[in-house]
């Protein structure tokens, strides 16, 4: 059975279905909301693994919205990119479920659609193929993460929310400047047909191309926290709720995903004068990044800004080594990027369960002015999860901890470390001996490893040590399978690093050269339907 | 009306700008507001301002961009208004909520004490 390309629309179509059938399932049935909620994001996963290893196998899968051929209609493009970013998606989202059926799901109303409609437009974003609909499944995600990030309300909630939500409105803004401009120029929005006429735009228009293209740009390197775009970002995630900070790093993740899809697609060497255009704001982006970030992580106290912080710095990184312009280097960052959204979601959701070491065992309230509704009533419904207290569970939070400060830090010996050192090789053994930026780019990815590693170990030795420890914090099951959940998924990362680093090998290699992707775009052709197209366009009279 | 039609849209962006940087929390929606009227108005003019030109196929003209005004840009433009109105209501409730929640409209939720 194939599965190209007509289930390359089920990632977009299933979490909407879902989101639209939890609307319908009344707040009595909170037990059938959250089993709905948590296998529809698992059933996403899986669908995920199939397209990855259907992908890999046949290549490029294209999807025809409405059967429109490319240039003309929104194309779904499956490639090995946005299949990687799908199950990464899966594989963090899946965490978040698991974990906000813990309690944070009933702190407030409507979490699930809002999560489930997040999902859609997340991987709604790393699908498409057209400029415009990218920008629709921006906003549909971002629609739905105002709502998340407010999500159990309170004072420091809704201050960086208001600021989150002006600054998205703000990029927003700059990536309709940025689309209008690049149609006036090109004409077309389709990525891959902007790719293939990029090559022939005259030369007076030049300037005006590369106007947008840095507009556009701007608006990308917001959603990815590049310094100084990124004061946003650490109050904001911060101080939402754990299981949408951890999803909330795949955001960062969507706007890395834009700038290295369509750099690649759009300036690669066949765009002649154009190629590689930019290269070096990217690279200085990323490196200031990486060093503010470093920074940060170590002027942190408390666990959640640290884990905001490791976002900054991952998102730093990432976009060095795209600026880099190298294969070799593109494909240890596609590496790092999947163990470093793991590792920081994994961090993101120990956050308040590492709290509840130094509070005496007893589960914190979630917060302090989350007041439950009159018919919500937390303790009768929780009464079979609260009580099933885990007889190891310091054991067991201290080596998850322990793990994801592994991971995060880049220390051997899992995955966090593969990463770090395929960078590093991948920075000195270029081709054309070492660039400058590759030695800067080396001091600081290691002087933000020495820094990380600081800055949770002070963390863990404050939270197990010195205040508590003595009795054993409840961890509720969903909790604890959420955190292992991810954890585990980068011990196997590590175990497989072999098979993975050659797919992302695969996957740089093929961004670096796209005419493949542009032919298999423009080259999809329609299917005759049951009702023949040409019949219904009747001749003019 | 080019000339006309570019001042309109910079002198929109200029006061968006404005009140975006101003520390009033109905401030900064005003601008948002104004910036996304501006930001619309620039998508409509990338399809040329042309008078008595349809956008849909009529029998008889040729199909290309001398006889029609370009289709595209004004269904693009449609979706930024929906897209734009619905977030700005959903910010206003967000002010609503720092108001009631800070006592303030300072967007910081501190009021500088002069």
């Amino acid at each position: 059975m194939t599965l190209l390309p007509g289930w390359i629309i089920v990632p977009v179509v299933l979490p909407l279905v879902t989101a639209a059938l939890l609307m319908l399932v009344g707040n009595a049935q909170r037990r059938l909301r959250s089993l709905i909620n948590v296998v529809a994001t698992a059933a996403g996963l899986v669908v995920a693994v199939l397209l990855l290893r259907e992908v890999d196998s046949t290549g490029v899968g294209v999807y025809l919205a409405s059967n429109w051929q490319a240039p003309f209609g929104i194309v779904l493009v499956a490639d090995r990119l946005s299949v990687l970013m799908l199950v990464l998606v899966g594989l963090v989202s899946t965490g978040a479920a698991l974990y906000a059926e813990a309690g944070w799901s009933r702190a407030g109303a409507y979490f699930h659609p809002l999560f489930q409609l997040q999902l859609v437009g997340l991987n709604g974003a790393f699908l498409t193929g057209d400029l415009f609909n990218l920008f629709v499944f921006f906003e549909v995600l971002l629609a739905a993460s105002y709502g998340l990030q407010l999500h159990g309300s309170g004072w420091l909630r809704v201050r960086s929310g208001l600021h989150y939500i002006a600054v998205n409105l703000l990029a927003s803004s700059l990536f309709l400047i940025g689309l209008a401009v690049l149609y006036g120029v090109m004409g077309t929005l389709s990525m891959a047909d902007l790719a293939d006429k990029l090559p022939l735009v005259p030369e007076r228009d030049r300037g005006l191309l590369h106007a947008s293209a840095a507009v556009l740009a701007v608006a990308f390197l917001i959603k990815a926290a590049i310094w100084p775009l990124n004061a946003w970002l650490v109050p904001a995630y911060s101080a939402t709720n754990a299981p949408v900070a951890a999803l909330f790093v795949l955001m960062t993740k969507v706007g890395f995903y834009a700038v290295l899809r369509l750099w690649t697609l759009l300036f690669s060497a066949e765009a002649a004068a154009s190629a590689h255009f930019g290269g070096g704001v990217l690279l200085a982006g990323g490196l200031l990044t990486l060093a503010f970030g470093a920074v940060g992580l170590l002027a942190s106290i408390r666990l959640e800004r640290i884990a905001a912080f490791s976002v900054v710095v991952s998102s730093g990184t990432l976009m060095a080594a795209l600026g880099m312009n190298s294969t070799a280097l593109v494909a240890a960052a596609l590496f790092y990027l999947v163990t470093a959204t793991l590792s920081a979601g994994a961090l993101f959701l120990m956050v308040e369960l590492v709290k509840r070491t130094s509070v005496g065992g007893r589960a914190q309230r979630l917060a302090p002015d989350t007041s439950p509704e009159e018919d919500d009533n937390l303790d009768d419904q929780q009464l079979p999860l609260v009580g099933r207290a885990f007889p190891v569970s310091v054991a067991l939070l201290g080596l998850a901890f322990i793990a994801c400060a592994l991971l995060v830090a880049g220390l051997p010996p899992l995955s966090g470390f593969l990463a770090k050192v395929a960078l590093l090789s991948a920075a000195v053994n270029a081709e054309d001996g070492i660039a400058n930026a590759a030695w800067i780019l080396m001091a600081l990815l290691l002087l933000s490893g020495l820094f990380g590693t600081i800055a949770l170990a002070r963390a863990g030795i404050r939270h197990f040590w010195s205040k508590g420890g003595h009795v054993a914090p409840q961890l509720r099951a969903a909790e604890a399978s959420a955190v292992l959940l991810l954890i585990l998924a980068s011990g196997v990362l590590t175990v497989f690093a072999e098979p993975v680093v050659r797919y992302t090998a695969a996957t740089a290699i093929s961004l670096h050269a796209p005419r493949p992707y542009i032919d298999a775009v423009l080259q999809a052709r329609a299917r005759p339907g049951a009702a023949a197209p040409v019949a219904a366009g009747a001749p003019p009279p | 009306m080019e000339i006309l039609l570019a001042l309109a849209i910079g002198v929109l962006a200029g006061s968006g700008i404005w009140l975006v940087l101003r520390p009033r929390t109905f401030q900064v929606v005003m601008g948002l507001a104004l910036l996304s009227y501006a930001v619309n108005l620039f998508i409509f003019s990338m399809g040329s301002l042309v008078i008595d030109k349809p956008p849909l196929v009529v029998p008889g003209l040729p199909a290309n961009l001398e006889h029609y005004s370009d289709p595209m840009p004004q269904s693009l433009v449609l979706t930024a208004i929906v897209i734009g109105f619905a977030t700005t209501a959903l910010f206003l409730i967000v002010l609503l909520a720092a108001r009631g929640l800070s006592g303030t409209d300072h967007v910081d939720g501190e009021q500088d004490t002069p």
